[in-house]
């Protein structure tokens, strides 16, 4: 356990580090210690529009995820049809093909259909592997849950929507907020569809970082983003995770 | 069924993508005449592909910039994307999105016969009329009489070295020979226009192979020329196309000796002599640039005061400075911070040049005028080469 | 109208499953396997060799360069033997610390490990690959300075550093299931296993294992199908070797039929991969 934790956060501790060394080119061990790049990092404009362009893109993808994958999830566990392990199937394969798969692939549409990469593109390639998350979060969810409240419920006198929103819904809400907060973090950090979905002028953060991670003045700015972006969602996580937890028992 | 209904449903549509797909038009022919002008103020905004140095904007250092003054005086707004080799290039500007590009020999003749880009009106740009004369009317961008672009300057790929670590050469041998004192620290462009560096060595080793130009090659030469590349392959710590990526390297010590541009070597000299970089006894390969404009620009009027701005005296010199190559403009010479730039740079010479082999777009049709053979096309200098750097 | 329809729903589940399912099945069908099929569509079609514009006449030309040429071979066995390598270690560091988080450690202390280990899917990919790299340095890394006073040196870039770097980025995804898995198992049974004599080696090969299996495959398919198709790694940390993301990466700009056809290779393991565990219930918990 000891030896696990140490192998994952030895490289994010020499992040941190580095972030604070003034030497541009990394070697080990570090030649200063300085926190004008800390102070770069703030004023700089190219990374706080790459965050909040991120932050975009991954909002309106977890957004359309949650409503399509609950969808999903909803028909494929609660109800037996012809077909149903195919189309299972059909929505592990985002996240279970390779990433440049798909980005070639929308790439080759988007370019010949559409014309042109905007941000739309970029939010529906995330999208589309999002789906996928909130909908494997939702479906072990809804297996765990049973079909008994739902039908108790309608035996009541309930009909549908009216079971979904007092009964179903809440019972689901922290599996929505897990897969959520998944396919958020998911979006927030992907690269590889992203390359081929993003238009000439469109920088998410791990496009800019992309750009300048090689830079000797700009990368230690992308070493502060990171260290910054580690420690400000410690605090979700561990909240989300209490979340989970308490209702599970 | 219903089940049954949405299944087929899906195969409609999934089959109705395809047919879709396979009707869409390719993109559309070039607009065949030149913008007549004259050129207007309108404000707009441009996207440019640039080489790496090209079009500083400040990013890279916030004292290198001559983007900015453009902005500001012309009102429009200019976003800047580098690229690393040719071929990303093309593939970039085929992909849309881009306004002006500086392109390279070997990636202008792709664009222009794949209908990219657009015949530009040389009246509307005053200051092309300083431009050296032997840089303007060329192959690479003039076709059929038409002028594609302004030349932006031109230079050789040198080999680097750092000082201390590898004495200095004078000739290729010590990246492509097994015995290299450097092996396991060199580097190579990651681009199969490489090939014609390996030609380049095999002219002067091996003249029993009759290669004249570089990107001429047959298939007895190109073997010969493939076979060399994999005997050096073991030799090579790193293939290089993103220079920022190969100044690390070098900076951290695991590349010491490889094919370079002026700008990194530069670049790595900026606070204290790192590296040296000459041009060998064999000759190099080399570039001669050009700004071209998209054949589906929007920004017109913008496009033409960017192609006339980055030719101005003051500016190509600024940027033939910094990037370490030999300014296109005649009047730049004299505007360079170091007098002896344009002597260093060979910029006036023609010698020199001589032994420089820019890069072009190698074609079946041998560009070296052989009719009695067949050359190779890129398309399968690529071939090899993805099997090459896969085997 | 609407209590018509309102009816036909309640009396036909399927139609209501259908009605359900049929805004994302859309999406998915439309964007996702529309632009799949699209894709291979082009692998059998060929490029102008001078513009490399597409040209879209049948050829299996794309295909016989992949099969004739040993290097696309090479490179196949190769990405698979890195990926097999990934899940494995992968494995063998997400099992113990997953049985751990799940059994050993105390209940309150579960979400604080648990989001210590999420919390580095929120550090970019790039960055910590990029650290390895530094790391990896052969002068001037840690990994060198670390072993230099036994002799060593770092290992240098290569497949190892790949497999590494790797292994590092998707353990998350490994543990995650596999954790899940574990919180699932009744202790009940541990009981009764150490009831009836086994000792812990013993109560983990033949009661844990075989029940958190579908587990740890949901897990592999994450590394397996994350590590066939990565390019970003392995220009960073891989010096001259190449995987197959390297090759469609490479070819998909100038000469998309081709990277079509390649890209098929890992595709088609990938659905090979996951029809043979359809069986072993893996896909429940992913």
């Amino acid at each position: 356990m000891g030896f696990g934790l140490s192998f994952i956060y030895v490289p994010l501790v020499l992040v941190v580090i580095n972030s604070f060394n003034t030497n541009t080119s990394f070697a080990w061990p570090p030649t200063g210690f300085t926190t004008s790049w800390w102070s770069k990092a703030a004023v700089n404009e190219g990374v706080r529009d790459a965050i909040t362009r991120s932050a975009v893109v991954a909002l309106f993808a977890t957004l359309i995820a949650l409503v399509l994958g609950s969808l999903a999830a909803a028909a494929i566990s609660r109800y037996k049809f012809f077909g149903q392990e195919v189309i299972s199937l059909l929505f592990v394969l985002p996240i279970a093909l390779p990433g440049i798969v798909t980005g070639i692939a929308l790439n080759n549409v988007f370019t010949n259909f559409l014309g042109e990469l905007t941000i739309f593109t970029i939010i529906v390639g995330h999208a589309t592997f999002c789906i996928v998350v909130v909908f494997n979060n939702v479906s072990a969810r809804y297996r765990r849950l049973g079909a008994n409240l739902e039908e108790a419920s309608m035996d009541l006198g309930a009909n549908r929507f009216t079971t979904y929103r007092l009964i179903t819904f809440p019972l689901l809400r922290s599996a929505l907020l897990a897969g959520g907060l998944l396919a958020f973090a998911l979006s927030f950090d992907e690269i590889i569809v992203t390359t081929f979905t993003a238009g000439a002028g469109q920088t998410t953060l791990p496009i800019w970082i992309f750009q300048n991670l090689f830079r000797p003045n700009q990368a230690p700015i992308v070493n502060v983003v990171a260290a910054a972006l580690i420690l400000v969602s410690i605090i979700p996580i561990y909240l989300s995770q209490r979340l989970t937890q308490e209702k599970v028992s | 069924m219903r089940h049954k209904k949405v299944r087929s449903y899906a195969v409609l549509l999934a089959a109705s993508t395809l047919i879709l797909a396979g009707c869409s038009s390719s993109s559309e022919d070039s607009a065949g005449g030149a913008y007549a002008g004259p050129v207007k103020d309108t404000p707009g905004t441009i996207n440019v592909l640039a080489w790496p140095g090209y079009a500083e904007d400040g990013t890279t250092d916030p004292n290198v910039d001559w983007v900015t003054p453009f902005e500001k005086a012309t009102g429009c707004t200019v976003n800047v994307k580098t690229y690393g080799t040719s071929d990303e290039a093309v593939q970039l500007m085929q992909a849309g999105g881009y306004d002006v590009i500086s392109a390279s020999g070997d990636a202008s003749l792709r664009l222009i016969y794949g209908g990219d880009l657009q015949p530009v009106n040389l009246d509307l740009i005053p200051n092309y009329a300083d431009i050296f004369d032997n840089l303007k009317d060329r192959p690479w961008n003039t076709v059929d009489g038409k002028n594609y672009g302004v030349p932006h300057g031109r230079g050789a790929n040198v080999l680097q070295y750092t000082l201390g670590k590898v004495k200095e050469p004078t000739s290729w041998s010590v990246v492509w020979e097994p015995n290299s004192p450097a092996k396991g620290k060199i580097t190579a462009y990651d681009s199969a226009i490489y090939i014609a560096d390996a030609a380049v060595y095999l002219m002067s080793t091996k003249p029993e192979l009759g290669i004249k130009d570089p990107y001429a090659l047959d298939q007895t030469q190109f073997d010969a020329a493939m076979a060399l590349l994999k005997q050096q392959k073991p030799l090579i710590a790193e293939y290089w196309s993103d220079y920022t990526k190969y100044i690390g390297a070098v900076q951290s010590g695991s590349i010491t000796v490889g094919t370079s541009w002026q700008v990194i070597a530069n670049v790595l000299n900026g606070e204290k002599a790192t590296v040296g970089a000459t041009k060998p006894k064999e000759g190099a390969t080399g570039w001669s640039d050009t700004w071209m404009i998209s054949s589906k620009t929007e920004a017109i009027d913008c496009a033409y005061k960017w192609l006339n701005h980055i030719i101005t005296p003051n500016v190509n010199a600024q940027a033939a400075e910094y990037f370490g190559e030999a300014p296109a403009n005649s009047k730049a010479c004299a505007l360079t911070a170091n007098k002896d730039h344009c002597k260093l740079y060979h910029a006036e010479e023609t010698d020199y040049w001589s032994d420089v082999y820019y890069w072009k777009t190698p074609t079946e049709a041998c560009l070296d005028g052989r009719t009695d053979v067949k050359c190779l096309p890129y398309a399968e200098w690529v071939k090899a080469w993805s099997s090459f750097r896969n085997s | 109208m609407s209590n018509k329809v309102k009816k036909y729903m309640q009396q036909r589940p399927t139609a209501r499953a259908a009605f359900l399912l049929s805004l994302p099945l859309l999406w998915l069908l439309l964007i996702y396997i529309g632009s799949l099929l699209a894709l291979f569509i082009t692998s059998i079609w060929k490029i102008d060799t001078f513009t490399s514009k597409i040209i879209r006449q049948f050829t299996l030309q794309n295909f016989i360069d992949i099969f004739s040429d040993r290097a696309y071979f090479n490179v196949t066995v190769r990405t698979l033997f890195v990926a097999i390598c990934v899940t494995i270690i992968c494995a063998v560091i997400a099992i113990p610390m997953a049985f751990f988080i799940a059994r050993v450690a105390k209940p309150k202390s579960r979400p604080v490990l648990i989001a210590l280990l999420i919390t580095p899917l929120w550090a970019s990919y790039l960055v910590k690959i990029y650290a390895w790299r530094t790391m990896f340095y052969p002068e001037k890394g840690f990994i060198t300075w670390l072993i230099s006073p036994l002799g060593g040196q770092s290992p240098g870039f290569g497949i190892f550093a790949v497999i590494v770097g790797l292994t590092y980025l998707w353990l998350p995804y490994m543990i995650l299931p596999i954790y899940a898995g574990m919180e699932k198992l009744p202790t009940s049974l541990l009981d009764a296993s150490a009831d009836l004599g086994a000792k812990s080696g013993k109560t983990f090969f033949n009661v844990i294992l075989p029940i958190t299996w579908p587990a740890i495959i949901a897990g592999s398919i994450f590394t397996f199908s994350l590590s066939m198709g990565d390019y970003i790694t392995v220009q960073i940390l891989g010096g001259t070797f190449q995987m197959l993301g390297n090759v469609v990466y490479q070819n998909f700009s100038l000469n998309l039929p081709f990277a079509a056809a390649v890209a098929l290779i890992p595709v088609i393991i990938m659905l090979v991969y996951l029809s043979g565990i359809r069986k072993s219930g893996a896909l429940d918990n992913l």
